[in-house]
């Protein structure tokens, strides 16, 4: 495409020193986008950018090419070793070998619009604060903070389609996500169906429910109280709203563990015996604790408040009087893996049963897995033998259906 | 647990499956609930053409479906159909299922509110040899009922003769019946001489006000 331009080179040589099954070290790179974007809110930016990480090859055809879409807190590094030495957040599902085997695919990670990892977003300047009246460059500018556009679900899969069309990817082999990401797979099927091939909709719901808005609720307003919130231009402050960004992240991380879980791996143990007093006494209360302060360290907070609201808005049925099978009714052509883990309270199992009686209502090919896993909502991301089994029998048929061989 | 638990290994071509897909037509829309690895599926999508879903509880059977490249739904068939609409699907197979269900009756409704027909097949315990067996003081073990009586998931064993009430009695009408004995169809006394029986139901004609006909 004329309007889009790349910077920074091309990723994921496969290094001597990587460990098997890992793509090895990757860089990201940023891809530019020079036409304006409009949102669903109905408000625009003149133009983006979208940070993306790429493992495997396209082949000839475009035939090979997968995207797969991040969750709440996570971003573009999906695979490999980042240039900080971090593994990539579904390193244990993509790799060379790996249940989604980047010997056969090309793989696309990508930070979503509003993120805080590299793609345009709140902590960007915000270009209708540029100064344009000198004689030279623009000069000056604030970043976005609360004046970027609120995303939601379908404003990401429509820039991902735009990130398609630069690539030359005319229709995806599949589109992965867990959780949120999920929601971005369910989108493409509906949005975009002679684009998407099969999507793999893992521990997601088609809507969230008054308890899971209640939730995110708590954790946005833990942050907009935060004094150092500043409206959501803290940046101009030169500072962070860290505590607020603290208990949302512990608000939210109690929600992807199970309560079995949780119990067996601190129960009621103490640090130091009990102090009667405020510091972190229980083990739980210190987990929490360091889960929270590093992720106020490295996330945005305005990215978490916009991110929230897309999970919030997600109900493809709305349009549709409630019903979802008109809704998934043009994704008819797609096929479908659906799975849920049987302790996840935060999208239930009952809730992808939605999903799938919705598809089935409609003759879609889908396959459903429940899987009786004790991690709660993070299951999904952890190695769970019968869970990559799956994955990795439903990628076989993906790689079939491509006219894969080998 | 495999729900369909008639036979021991659903990789092999199970004797039922080439009656079942007489019984089919062509290009059907298909539930196949207990479908196991999916064997019976995939064979009637080559012989037959038909689409449609199976459905299975027991993790390696689902993989192995996913693998044998069906559509396969994970559910705890006890807990019912309520995600199928009425006459949702032409036909409803139940493949040597039958017999390791508890609440069979509620089944029998709900296969045939959802199909417009369902085939049933299921091992006939009256088979003569199987009652040799429990003569000689031993509960029947065969290649039909390859179970020992304190592992077996058949909890209910029935024979043609059962079948044929418990149909009655929830207003079912056999449109079709093939019996067989070692693969070959038994038309002298079959249920004596058969030991595994195939059906081909659907609701009587009174019970089916309010469906869409053929």
């Amino acid at each position: 495409m004329s309007n889009t331009t790349q910077t920074a080179s091309s990723i994921a040589s496969p290094p001597a020193a990587a460990p098997p099954g890992s793509v090895g070290k990757v860089t990201p790179q940023l891809v530019r986008f020079d036409a304006p974007f409009t949102f669903k809110s109905g408000k625009s930016i003149p133009s983006f950018e979208l940070m993306i990480e790429t493992y495997g090859t396209l082949n000839a055809n475009q035939s090979n090419a997968v995207l797969v879409c991040h969750a709440l807190n996570a971003s573009h590094h999906v695979a490999g070793i980042d240039a900080d030495g971090a593994e990539g957040w579904w390193d244990n599902m993509v790799g060379p070998g790996k249940p989604h085997d980047t010997n056969r695919f090309f793989v696309i990670g990508v930070n979503n619009l509003g993120g805080c990892f590299g793609s345009t977003g709140p902590k960007h300047i915000n270009p209708a604060t540029l100064d344009r009246s000198g004689p030279d460059e623009e000069s000056g500018g604030k970043p976005y903070g609360a004046d970027f556009p609120v995303v939601t679900v379908e404003d990401w899969v429509n820039a991902q389609a735009l990130l398609a069309d630069h690539l030359g990817i005319e229709c995806f082999a599949a589109v992965m996500g867990g959780s949120l990401g999920a929601m971005q797979a369910l989108q493409w099927a509906i949005a975009y169906p002679q684009r998407v091939k099969h999507a793999l909709v893992i521990a997601s719901t088609p809507k969230l429910s008054a308890q899971n808005i209640a939730f995110n609720e708590v954790a946005r307003q833990a942050i907009v109280t935060d004094p150092e919130f500043h409206g959501g231009h803290f940046y101009e402050h030169g500072v962070v709203p860290a505590n607020g960004l603290r208990v949302a992240r512990m608000v939210g991380h109690i929600t992807y563990l199970s309560d079995d879980v949780m119990g067996e791996r601190f129960g009621r143990e103490l640090r130091d015996g009990l102090q009667y007093g405020y510091g972190a006494e229980f083990q739980i209360e210190s987990y929490l604790r360091h889960q929270g302060d590093k992720f106020s360290g490295y996330f945005d907070a305005n990215t978490y408040l916009l991110i929230t609201k897309a999970l919030d808005y997600f109900d493809p049925a709305l349009a549709h009087d409630g019903n979802l099978a008109v809704a998934l009714a043009p994704a008819r052509g797609v096929n479908f893996l659906v799975v849920s883990f049987t302790t996840d309270w935060r999208f239930s199992p009952a809730k992808s049963r939605e999903i799938v009686d919705a598809l089935t209502a409609n003759r879609t090919n889908v396959s459903y897995a429940e899987i009786d896993a004790p991690h709660g909502h993070d299951e999904f991301l952890l190695t769970d033998v019968r869970y990559h089994a799956l994955a990795r029998a439903y990628y076989e048929r993906v790689w079939n259906s491509i006219g894969g061989t080998s | 647990m495999s729900q369909g638990a008639g036979s021991n290994g659903h990789s092999r071509m199970r004797p039922d499956f080439t009656i079942i897909a007489g019984m089919v037509r062509p290009g059907s829309w298909v539930l196949d609930l207990g479908c196991g690895d999916g064997a019976l599926l995939k064979f009637l999508k080559g012989a037959r053409g038909v689409k449609g879903y199976g459905v299975e509880i027991d993790d390696a059977n689902v993989r192995a479906a996913l693998e044998a490249g069906i559509n396969v739904l994970q559910s705890n068939l006890e807990r019912g159909l309520r995600s199928f609409g009425d006459a949702s699907f032409d036909v409803v197979l139940l493949s040597q299922t039958l017999q390791a269900m508890h609440n069979i009756e509620g089944l029998m409704h709900e296969i045939t509110r959802v199909g417009k027909e369902a085939i049933v097949s299921f091992p006939n315990l009256r088979y003569a040899p199987n009652f040799k067996q429990l003569e000689a003081g031993r509960m029947p073990v065969s290649d039909v009922l390859p179970y020992q009586w304190h592992d077996t998931p058949n909890v209910h064993l029935c024979t043609l003769l059962d079948f044929e009430d418990l149909c009655e009695q929830v207003g079912l009408a056999v449109a079709e019946r093939i019996a067989l004995a070692n693969g070959r169809p038994v038309t002298d006394n079959p249920n004596v001489n058969s030991e595994l029986a195939i059906y081909r139901v659907k609701k009587r004609n009174n019970a089916l006000a309010g469906l869409p006909q053929e």
